[in-house]
């Protein structure tokens, strides 16, 4: 009885050691997105709250906590509840499965990136759930454009991974970290690189693809009936998603927790520490991003889902497969 | 330029400009000022908060010709006056609603003796709606607060009207 108590408490403090940090980036990266963006257009952004108003996220949960909590009458309450309950649990378990080191891994499973790939998919549930329950037009319309777009581009995002996996031969994040380490898989793979961010982009609904919540349209979209810790969650489960996104493009495509070079000064660093710089290097991107476009039109966002990153990625892995099994580089299992 | 332009889209090239162009845009310099902490500068016809003002020896400037009551769009002051013992015309009452009041500015271009002025304070907010109908001795109190600045601003726009 001990012992299985025993094992519990080392797994409970084993998740919170990982999900305590992802948590607290997560705050602040919303920081850092603000600050980025506003520092793009010459504005200050939030430097009040804390040392350069790191502590401004915390400010703004504080608030969303006191916030009153508003269900709408003619909602699906079980559902509405439920919807950024979704969201957030997809965003962070997720987590479990990344490689901060060859050993520092939550679950070490062989069908890790089977796995994120499946979870990130999910996440287009909560807000399906969100934008129906709050039985109201905007929150419908955002949800239906959300659930289009997610799941378009996760067909072109499963193909780009299918390259990846193609030069690996494995399913498992470490073997796939543990496969550049002669060289990183943007070079060979760069054209897959930038469509899998682009990609990305449209699968955490971020601009210039955050049609779901165009605020000139749709008021919030699916988060129009959300309001206090609700609101918020929905909040950090998008937060997550794209912390989320950036670790996967850094670990299929950046080398993951690898230092770029094997000498002196860049060796002792801890691998764990790459990946962080690798991730703040692709955040930095999404939040720059944010600030230079304007956002699509819905028919441009489905054509250039279906119509060129769909065959563009599917003519790569032609490209890839004929060239590794012409010279015979495919990976032995 | 069709293949040009094919060319552009398939690279990039505008994406990557643009790119560029933000991250050199992070290290200028910033156009907006640190609020709370720094404040821009305003100009001396500025409409903010109202005062009342007095003169040196002290005597309320007002005469209670209700000219600016008069001529008030908003129709949110009120005056109220009486005879003084030593003859002169004074306000018993004299209220502003600064909630009905648009800072139109009709009332300081109508005064006679330029005793009702509009200062340059702007974060005068309250918490309560009952703090915003200011009545007589707030004005004054203004009045007293600010007179330095109101002078000095009346003097700077003499010039020009």
């Amino acid at each position: 009885m001990l012992e299985y108590f025993n094992i519990i408490f080392l797994e409970t403090y084993k998740i919170l050691f990982l999900l305590v940090p992802v948590l607290v980036s997560v705050a602040m990266i919303v920081w850092l997105d603000r600050r980025i963006w506003a520092f793009v257009q010459k504005r200050r952004g939030p430097n009040v709250v804390g040392p350069f108003g790191l502590l401004q996220s915390l400010a703004d949960a504080l608030k969303y906590i006191f916030k009153e909590i508003i269900v709408p009458a003619s909602s699906n309450k079980i559902i509405f509840v439920l919807a950024p309950i979704v969201t957030m649990t997809l965003a962070l378990i997720a987590w479990a499965v990344i490689p901060f080191s060859e050993t520092q891994v939550l679950a070490n499973i062989n069908v890790g990136i089977l796995y994120l790939f499946a979870v990130s998919s999910l996440g287009v549930y909560g807000i399906i759930m969100g934008g129906w329950a709050s039985n109201s037009k905007y929150p419908f319309l955002g949800a239906i454009r959300s659930a289009a777009q997610m799941v378009s581009y996760e067909v072109s995002i499963g193909v780009i991974i299918i390259n990846v996996l193609l030069c690996v031969g494995s399913l498992n994040l470490n073997d796939i970290v543990l496969a550049q380490k002669k060289i990183w898989f943007i070079i060979p793979l760069f054209p897959m690189f930038v469509i899998f961010f682009i990609s990305a982009l449209a699968e955490t609904n971020r601009p210039p693809f955050d049609l779901p919540e165009a605020e000139a349209e749709l008021v919030a979209g699916y988060q129009t009936e959300y309001s206090g810790m609700m609101y918020a969650m929905f909040w950090l489960g998008e937060y997550a998603n794209i912390l989320l996104m950036c670790a996967m493009g850094s670990i299929l495509f950046l080398g993951g927790w690898l230092s770029p070079v094997e000498v002196f000064p860049f060796n002792i660093i801890p691998s764990a520490l790459w990946l962080i710089f690798k991730i703040l290097f692709l955040f930095f991107l999404f939040a720059l991003v944010k600030a230079i476009v304007p956002r699509y039109r819905y028919d441009q966002l489905m054509k250039l889902g279906w119509k060129v990153f769909l065959p563009l990625s599917l003519i790569w892995v032609v490209i890839t497969a004929s060239y590794l099994f012409y010279f015979n580089l495919l990976p032995v299992i | 330029m069709k293949i040009f332009r094919i060319f552009k889209t398939i690279f990039l090239l505008d994406f990557v400009k643009a790119s560029i162009i933000a991250i050199k845009e992070i290290f200028k310099s910033k156009k907006t000022i640190n609020y709370p902490f720094e404040k821009g500068k305003i100009s001396p016809r500025f409409r903010g908060e109202h005062a009342l003002r007095r003169y040196p020896n002290g005597e309320e400037r007002c005469i209670a010709c209700k000219l600016c009551e008069a001529v008030c769009p908003a129709q949110a002051i009120t005056i109220e006056s009486t005879e003084r013992e030593d003859g002169s015309r004074k306000t018993t009452r004299y209220d502003i609603d600064m909630m009905k009041c648009i800072y139109c500015g009709l009332c300081e271009e109508s005064c006679p003796v330029d005793a009702i002025v509009q200062g340059p304070n702007f974060e005068f907010s309250t918490e309560t709606r009952e703090e915003l109908y200011y009545n007589k001795q707030k004005l004054l109190d203004n009045g007293d607060r600010w007179e330095n600045v109101l002078a000095a601003n009346i003097k700077a726009d003499n010039p020009y009207r």
